[in-house]
């Protein structure tokens, strides 16, 4: 089913969102992939504030290519999402509604979207160029020296995405591949 | 004896590095628009869709097709009746790199140390294989790789018992595992024999083959053609959300082994399989 939602949003709406639905968000999101995230959990460890407000949240696992002149960000599609697994249950605790990425999360990172009322969305991996299309403005908020893995606040409009792990855990990768196998003779 | 200087080696690998993250060859171009009408899928469908749309925006509006512009692996053909002049080769290659990779806006993605993790800001150093051949030419391939395939990728030391089912069976388990993490719709690269290291390079060099083209030893083919049909059937489908379309090819490459040993690497790579030849 095909939902245009604004970003960020709330547990309820969270909870409205089921696996397999193609959603268009607009609103504002933030990336960060590794390096951003082993900074914010030292952080976190060490008692310190997150460079912003996470509740509510998504964070794109995204680091684009540069952008050329009059363009606000080069290509930008979804990086592997199991790499930020053993930081992402911390920070859906705190709060973050969700996450934009490519492939498996563990069952940890499962356990946690069910119980946050969270949600994992997938982009289409290698669909860059496309997916820069969606992408209104992009600014660097924390972590500049990382360049590509800064952390960004961007302005999406129609962004697109797939439900993969809904509030409940239901999990699109197990469901979908299951409907197409076919047995062999 | 030829002479070719290394400005000559720079600017050609410069440009490939630039060429190859805005277009995709031929054959890559032909087996997604071919995929986006076997597939059965709707969501699948839209999916091809949306790739081939992609390339259509990556080339027009020069966008690199996806965000990771990989790590430069070149393979390097030299003719031993080629001299080499103003410098090292391996320089020239690194420095074509660096000039592509700032010049073309494509993402810095190499860090200087596994460990420590320092990005190098301009993509070197590339990885280089090179390779002496007859001729007074030098060929040049640069295939950027990306790594979200790259770490799905595994190499089977096999017993020579183990067969071609065994060959069979590492190819499908590897595949598996990568699954939506690849960036379905694959492209999967195997290198079966020679030595551990031998056999990853087999496997990387056969996802230079253009898809369409089919291994020419007999058994090999059928055993391209037979796991195509096999990972298609697991039903990962494109972005692993389901469908008939995992994989565009198997490609193949073999060599001769050690009697104690059946090394087999699969090398993945996803639908974004880039590569440029030149001949200098």
């Amino acid at each position: 089913m095909d939902k245009h939602i604004t970003v960020p949003f709330g547990e309820k709406e969270a909870r409205e969102l089921k696996s397999g639905d193609y959603v268009y968000l607009s609103g504002i999101i933030y990336t960060a992939r590794d390096a951003a995230h082993k900074r914010m959990y030292e952080a976190l460890e060490q008692g310190e504030e997150l460079p912003f407000d996470i509740r509510n949240n998504i964070i794109y696992y995204m680091g684009p290519s540069p952008a050329r002149e009059g363009r606000p960000i080069g290509s930008a599609g979804p990086t592997t999402a199991s790499r930020m697994d053993k930081y992402a249950p911390a920070l859906l605790e705190l709060g973050q509604r969700g996450m934009i990425g490519k492939g498996k999360r563990s069952e940890a990172v499962r356990q946690a979207i069910i119980k946050n009322n969270a949600v994992y969305f997938a982009a289409v991996g290698g669909a860059g160029a496309l997916l820069s299309k969606a992408i209104v403005s992009s600014e660097v908020i924390a972590y500049d020296d990382l360049g590509t893995e800064a952390i960004r606040r961007l302005e999406v409009k129609d962004f697109p995405v797939i439900v993969v792990i809904d509030s409940e855990g239901n999990n699109l990768y197990e469901t979908a591949a299951k409907a197409y196998a076919e047995l062999e003779a | 004896m030829r002479t070719i200087h290394v400005d000559e080696v720079i600017k050609n690998v410069k440009e490939m590095c630039i060429e190859a993250n805005h277009f995709l060859t031929e054959d890559m171009d032909m087996a997604l628009t071919k995929a986006g009408k076997t597939e059965k899928s709707p969501l699948g469908k839209q999916i091809l869709g949306q790739l081939k749309e992609n390339l259509c925006i990556a080339a027009e509006d020069m966008i690199p097709i996806c965000q990771d512009t990989g790590m430069a692996v070149v393979f390097v053909e030299i003719g031993q009746d080629v001299r080499i002049e103003g410098g090292l080769l391996t320089d020239a290659v690194n420095e074509g790199v660096r000039q592509g990779y700032i010049e073309g806006f494509l993402r810095k993605s190499v860090v200087k140390d596994p460990i420590l993790r320092e990005n190098t800001k301009d993509n070197t150093p590339a990885v280089i294989h090179y390779d002496i051949v007859a001729g007074e030419k030098i060929k040049i391939t640069v295939a950027p790789k990306g790594f979200g395939s790259e770490n799905m990728s595994r190499v089977f030391m096999l017993k020579p018992a183990d067969g071609i089912e065994g060959v069979k069976n590492a190819i499908l388990t590897a595949v598996k595992d990568a699954g939506p993490n690849a960036c379905p719709p694959m492209v999967v690269g195997v290198g079966i024999g020679g030595t551990f290291e031998k056999c990853a390079l087999l496997a990387k060099q056969a996802l230079t083959r253009p898809v369409n083209q089919h291994s020419d030893i007999p058994y090999v083919k059928d055993m391209e053609e037979e796991l195509l049909c096999r990972i298609n059937k697991t039903g990962i489908g494109p972005g692993g959300l389901g469908g008939s379309t995992t994989a565009l090819a198997v490609n193949i490459n073999t060599y001769p082994t050690h009697i104690a040993g059946l090394p087999v690497a699969v090398n993945i790579c996803c639908h974004v399989n880039r590569h440029c030849v030149r001949e200098l």
